[in-house]
């Protein structure tokens, strides 16, 4: 009787105390967003401005998570080492990129030469995939979970320092492309030209993954492997196929993500990958992790929150320097969400491991 | 069967090309040129012409192997072939680049291609040695694995150590000679400035093959002589031997200099991390990957507590700040784990992440720079005292110690050491006991506990805030080490090592847990030479630990039977390799 | 067969051991006792004379480690390489920039008794964290590039009592910009922004704190985490504030982002941008990209230097091609010299080439150095080890292009002097 008493009030005590910490993080958030709207420190031109960062950054991330979730999905592996497959694909780019913009060509045909040096970082992404995936996770598909994770891991640092063999530990500045200086005039707002650009080419690449997945006969088999690997063989599907299929999908869209990247903010060194590689990770798992639709919702609003969030919440609570504690804030909002909703924002979708 | 002769020359050719795209990997990474100023033999040959060599020759043992069928007997011409094949494949491939290097600008893209790089690669007889060095190499790889194994194993074991102490010449060197002057001399025989002197890796090549020859011919002999001894007798060479390394243990630091026994205490300082993880993921199977949070919590309520600086609270001593900042990681433990009580799996991973970094930084903001310091961080942290403790005088002006005052890192050692054998000690009793069995049950399937009667949070609860307390402590002994506590020092990557530690020591297994810090955290400080391409072994290494012995360096019984291994003495049980899972 | 075979082996294994170790017994003792107060070093007369660079040599910051560490290697050129007819051997230890990695390379450095003296650190977090171990084992280091002002500060404490530094103190760098905003180009209104390290907030903090005094008002204060790369909204929060002049003064990683994308960022086009000389290297240029233009940068004033740059400058050029990486290899030459002149002054050489350096003795004679004519100028070392002859001038960066980086070209110098 006694320890049913205690166990009552250790769970009594537990809810109790999530409770407040969400209502306390609510209170926050709330409060934040009241002072500052009351402050008007911001035009409304500069809340459009932040919310367009965020977009711009959120697509980068939504891209990286695709290949987070899709690996996710099938293996149940967290790929350690997508972050540098990330940044591969950002050095990859580089040199094509450079090339064309010395050479003129760049400037000739802006499309062309942007539409070369994105093909060019998925090509050098995907191969690094391939390799790592040959030699670091195939050997232990079937392995115990942390096995793979702490291959994956090995295969970061691996290629970080690799790379920095390769190109030395300073840092490497994407050309300046003319075509994508400027701005564009949006309802009176005047918004980047290259924000714009990367956000619509991330679209549209999620948008060629989607259709990929839902409407070829590839992506029904990965749909399939990625439901149930057993019996996908047994509908005579060649699972290792499939398997290495999905890590090319994934490294090409990172890949493709570190050259926007790389246009974006023009510096890239061998670290690059890492942070980006976490908060994509972050945001698979916001958006519900092996969900494709998940990922990209994910990586929109891990973006928006982490540009929009010091200015909104914190900002006005007197919290000095409040962005410093960006990631904080994303990380935050990750629990919540947990909190509420365990399986991320639009559900999970994991293989069965039978 | 007999092997096809075009099989032959194409495996050998194969394995040829693998290993020259590995030197040339190597070139291109910088590591050759970096290497080659540092000897492995002085003024005979630098490490970077060893990898080089050692590539080649791996091939030539890879390409023998593959070439040879283990039904038949050994076929030495052809493997001989095979490994000659594949060295001078890697020689023509390594000629080859060095050609196209000095003809083309290869340093627009690679950094490392650089003309010194060329001109370090043909000063030692123009390019064409390579393939003739190639040769050589991949023959004597051959030979090598054609070497029954009574020879092999001694001769592999002697080029290994010999290259260990290559590779330590430096610490031992200097270890050496800040001794009396007989063992003063002896290092200078044995080791140079920049690696082994010739007669030095003679001595030591010779010594390690005689010894292991000896070992094996004499072995069973004295493993028998061992065990007819009565149990009595058994027992005080135990005891001997105990006290022996009790011995050696206390007299290290006095001996080996200051900087030996700083690698020592860091060691000790992630070992004890490492046992607390291991509660935490180890028996209970939550997969934390925020750890360094709880370390960072002992660090600064020592730090806060001790400080004679402005950050100060109490100015109180280390003995009594101690505890505190356990029970206070403790708390923090309860703390971070209760938001995440019902997270699973790798959800709880990026979440117990998320932690990590969130209290990484709040302790470094300016908006908490008035309690925490802020970037600035916390200074002038109080050194241990056993004795009596001057008062406090004014800030920034340290406290008199009437007494040992623990200041560095040799007085440290041994508060670190204890702490860590202690805590071991705690965490094998706890293994044992009932908690602990309560963990591993809800490791293996969460339900099923819950369903046999354990109360989930109060067990997972446990699990967190006793991995914080033993995270905390050492935290709270890093903090005095180092006299001052930055939040940069909180980093993600402190995390994942300590991840990385229990698994490739072994999860679950408290030796493992020492075993696994002593390989990745140990061994690359003591070879901060080569530090530039620390993290390129180390990860390499993480690879292939899991490829090879993905139970770990020394395993629990539980891992071992669970990864089925092909060991005579493990029953293998079930199947399905399936039970590990470490969920939340 | 084998067995007899072994039994030689080692035999002759250990007694050509015991050979080595007994043998060579050094011949007849000394004829100088060592009586001070921390011990003497003692060099052989076949051995060399051994000092020890450490700083930051690998990493993003390695070029700060690096620049210093050529000035050192040039002023040992300059001796002819030999002290006392002994060569000297210069030993590098890399203190990765932080706390823990500059304690660790201090207690690889104290272990070893050979040697004399040390120039470093790099960066002050490295200094903080090593240089009780250092003062505690008897050595003693001159910084040629920490510029934290505590380190020097009266009440630095006894740790500290073998540092000096011949670098300034970031209280006459914060200073300077602030005076050259508020009286130069008459600006009223700042904004400061930092990367969370300890030098960025310490020197945007002096210079907030004298611009006030002359009467300026800040009107953001704001700072990103080291790893930031979307400087954007950040930059929004400080534009809404309205300032006309942004200092910055972080490292290269922040500082080029910042640089980057500051121009679009509405209400930021017009601002002047301003940095120290953690950016005043071709990296930023790199890394900016043409916003860079028209910055300006704190540093050094190179052309205030006294003594023979141009010469120095020119054998850098000799010697590693290229410009210089950043901003301290003048002041890591002097610091060097400042060692050896101190070891002239304290060293006692037998007839056999034995040299004898006694460690406190060698300490004061450092802190003793007056009127030292140095590249950076006329040195004098305080009692708290401030060697440094601190004059900052600021530079304004006049082409983009990092293949023009050039501060000490005589005709087209980028960037280019215009303060004071």
């Amino acid at each position: 009787m006694r320890t049913s008493f205690g166990e009552r009030l250790l769970d009594l005590a537990v809810s109790g105390f999530l409770w407040g910490f969400r209502i306390l993080i609510v209170l926050v958030v709330v409060l934040g967003t009241f002072l500052t709207i009351r402050a008007g420190k911001y035009t409304g031109e500069q809340w459009i401005d932040f919310v367009v960062f965020g977009i711009s950054q959120g697509s980068i991330y939504a891209l990286i998570a695709l290949g987070y979730t899709m690996v996710y999905g099938i293996l149940r592996m967290i790929n350690f080492a997508h972050g540098e497959i990330f940044m591969s694909g950002a050095f990859g780019g580089y040199f094509i990129a450079t090339w064309l913009t010395v050479s003129g060509f760049m400037d000739k045909y802006p499309a062309l030469g942007f539409v070369i040096a994105i093909l060019s970082g998925m090509l050098v992404s995907t191969l690094i995939a391939l390799l790592v995936e040959r030699i670091a996770y195939r050997p232990l598909r079937g392995a115990p979970r942390l096995v793979p994770l702490i291959s994956a891991i090995g295969a970061s640092f691996f290629l970080q320092y690799t790379f920095r063999g390769f190109f030395g530990p300073g840092v490497y500045a994407y050309p300046s492309i003319t075509a994508l200086d400027g701005e564009w005039m949006f309802f009176g707002v005047g918004v980047l030209k290259v924000q714009i650009i990367v956000a619509i080419a991330a679209f549209v690449m999620m948008g060629i993954l989607y259709s990929i997945v839902m409407f070829t006969k590839i992506g029904k088999a990965m749909r399939a492997v990625s439901e149930d690997k057993d019996v996908a063989a047994l509908m005579g599907i060649d699972v290792n196929r499939i398997i290495v299929s999905t890590f090319a999908l994934g490294a090409a869209m990172a890949g493709a993500a570190g050259v926007l990247y790389a246009l974006t903010y023009r510096q890239i060194n061998f670290f690059t990958g890492f942070t980006p590689g976490i908060k994509a990770f972050t945001a698979a798992v916001l958006g519900g992790i092996g969900n494709i639709p998940g990922a990209m919702v994910g990586g929109l609003v891990l973006g928006i929150v982490e540009s929009v969030g010091p200015a909104l919440f914190l900002d006005s609570l007197g919290i000095p320097r409040p962005y410093q504690l960006k990631d904080a804030i994303a990380y935050i909002m990750l629990v919540m969400i947990l909190l509420f909703r365990p399986s991320g924002i639009l559900g999970e979708r994991v293989s069965k491991k039978a | 069967m007999m092997i096809k002769k075009e099989n032959l020359i194409w495996t050998a050719i194969r394995t040829g090309l693998l290993g020259g795209a590995i030197a040339i990997f190597l070139c291109l990474i910088g590591m050759v040129e970096v290497f080659s100023k540092r000897d492995v033999i002085e003024h005979v040959i630098t490490l970077g012409d060893f990898i080089l060599f050692a590539a080649a020759v791996s091939s030539g043992v890879i390409a023998a192997r593959a070439t040879s069928d283990p039904d038949q007997q050994k076929q030495p011409f052809k493997n001989l072939i095979a490994g000659a094949l594949a060295g001078i494949t890697t020689g023509i491939l390594i000629a080859a680049f060095i050609e196209l290097g000095l003809k083309v600008n290869l340093r627009v893209v690679f950094l490392s291609a650089s003309p010194s790089l060329f001109n370090l690669l043909t000063s030692k007889g123009g390019v064409w040695i390579y393939p003739a060095i190639g040769i050589a190499a991949g023959i004597l790889g051959a030979v090598l694995f054609l070497l029954p194994e009574k020879f092999r194993q001694p001769i592999t074991r002697a080029i290994f150590i010999t290259f260990l102490m290559a590779l330590f010449s430096g610490l031992f060197r200097v270890v050496m000679i800040n001794q009396s002057g007989a063992i003063a001399n002896l290092a200078k025989y044995l080791f140079g400035q920049t690696g082994l002197t010739l007669i030095g890796a003679t001595i030591f090549f010779v010594a390690v093959v005689a010894i292991s020859m000896f070992w094996s011919a004499r072995s069973t002999n004295i493993q028998a002589g061992y065990s007819r001894i009565p149990k009595r007798g058994q027992t005080t060479i135990r005891i001997v031997v105990f006290v022996l390394l009790a011995f050696v243990a206390l007299a290290l630091p006095q001996v080996s200099g200051p900087f030996i026994a700083q690698v020592i205490v860091i060691v000790s300082l992630y070992a004890l991390m490492g046992l607390g993880l291991n509660i935490t993921l180890g028996f209970a199977g939550l997969l934390d990957l925020g750890f360094v949070a709880f370390f960072a919590v002992g660090a600064y309520t020592v730090g806060l507590l001790t400080s004679y600086g402005a950050f100060g609270l109490q100015h109180i001593s280390f003995w009594v700040a101690m505890p505190i900042a356990v029970l206070v990681s403790m708390m923090f433990g309860a703390f971070l784990g209760l938001p995440v009580l019902g997270v699973r799996g790798d959800y709880l991973a990026i979440a117990t992440l998320g932690f990590g970094e969130i209290v990484r930084l709040l302790a470094g903001s300016d908006f908490l720079a008035p309690f925490l310091g802020g970037p600035q961080g916390i200074i002038g942290i109080q050194k241990p005292c056993l004795g009596i403790l001057g008062p406090f005088l004014k800030v920034d002006v340290p406290r008199v110690c009437n007494g040992i005052e623990f200041g560095g890192p040799k007085e440290i050692y041994y508060l670190a050491v204890a702490s860590a054998i202690v805590i071991a000690f705690i965490a094998l009793r706890l293994q044992g006991s009932r908690l602990g069995r309560a963990w591993m049950a809800i490791r293996e399937d969460e339900d099923v506990a819950e369903a046999l009667g354990i109360n989930l949070i109060q067990t997972k609860l446990l699990a967190y805030m006793l991995g914080a307390a033993f995270a905390g402590l050492g935290g709270a002994i890093f903090t005095v080490l180092v006299g001052s506590i930055f939040a940069t020092s909180m980093q993600l990557i402190v995390s994942i090592n300590v991840v990385s530690l229990i698994i490739v020591g072994g999860m679950g297994s408290i030796p493992g847990v020492i075993v696994g810090a002593i390989a990745l955290i140990g061994l690359p400080e003591l070879l901060r030479e080569v530090s530039e391409y620390r993290f390129l072994f180390y990860g390499a290494a993480l690879i292939m630990m899991m490829l090879s012995k993905p139970e770990g360096l020394w395993p629990s019984q539980a891992t071992l039977r669970e990864l089925h291994h092909d060991d005579a003495d493990i029953k293998p049980e079930s199947a399905s390799p399936k039970s590990l899972k470490a969920k939340g | 067969m084998t067995k007899r075979l072994f039994a030689i082996l080692s035999v002759l294994v250990l007694a050509s051991m015991l050979i080595a170790a007994c043998g060579s017994k050094a011949p007849a003792a000394a004829t100088y006792t060592c009586t001070d107060a921390l011990g003497c070093v003692t060099i052989g007369p076949s051995d060399p004379v051994h000092i020890a660079y450490w700083g930051v040599l690998s990493g993003a910051d390695s070029s700060l480690g690096e620049d210093s560490k050529r000035g050192v290697e040039i002023a040992i050129d300059d001796m002819g390489g030999k002290f006392q007819n002994h060569s000297i051997l210069l030993t590098t230890e890399d203190a990765l920039c932080t706390p823990e990695g500059g304690a660790t390379a201090a207690t690889k450095l104290a272990t070893d008794t050979s040697i004399v003296g040390l120039i470093g650190s790099s960066c002050s977090d490295e200094t903080v964290g090593g240089i009780a171990t250092l003062t505690k084992a008897g050595l003693t280091t001159i910084s040629p590039s920490n510029t934290r002002p505590v380190l020097t500060s009266p009440d630095r404490g006894p740790d500290y009592a073998g540092y000096l530094r011949t670098a300034h103190s970031d209280a006459f760098q914060g200073k300077a910009v602030a005076e050259f905003a508020y009286n130069y180009l008459k600006v009223t209104k700042a904004a400061t922004l930092h990367d969370g390290s300890t030098y960025a907030q310490a020197l945007q903090q002096v210079f907030a704190d004298e611009f006030k005094k002359l009467g300026g008002t800040i009107v953001a204060q704001e700072a990103v985490a080291k790893d930031a790369t979307d400087m954007k909204p950040v930059l929004t929060t400080i534009a809404a504030a309205g300032p006309e002049f942004l200092y910055y003064p972080v490292f290269v990683a922040v500082g080029g982002f910042v640089t980057a994308q500051v121009r679009d960022v509405a209400g930021l086009e017009n601002v002047k941008l301003a940095g120290s000389d953690g950016i005043f290297t071709a990296d930023l240029l790199k890394a900016g990209g043409p916003n860079t233009k028209g910055m300006y940068l704190s540093s050094p004033d190179f052309s205030a230097f006294t003594g023979d740059y141009a010469g120095f400058i020119a054998k850098h050029k000799a010697k590693y091609g290229g410009s210089t990486l950043s901003t301290f290899h003048a002041h890591a030459y002097d610091a060097t010299n400042i060692l050896f002149a101190a070891l002239t002054k304290v060293a006692v050489v037998e007839a056999d080439g034995t040299i004898y350096v006694p460690r406190q003795a060698l300490r004061d004679a450092i802190y003793a150095t007056k009127d030292f004519k140095g590249i950076t100028g006329n040195l004098t070392c305080s009692q708290y080890g401030d060697c440094g002859a601190p004059v900052i001038a600021v530079y304004e960066i006049m082409n983009s292009d990092p293949a023009s980086w050039n501060p000490s070209d005589a005709t087209n110098p980028n960037p280019k002097k215009i303060w004071p």
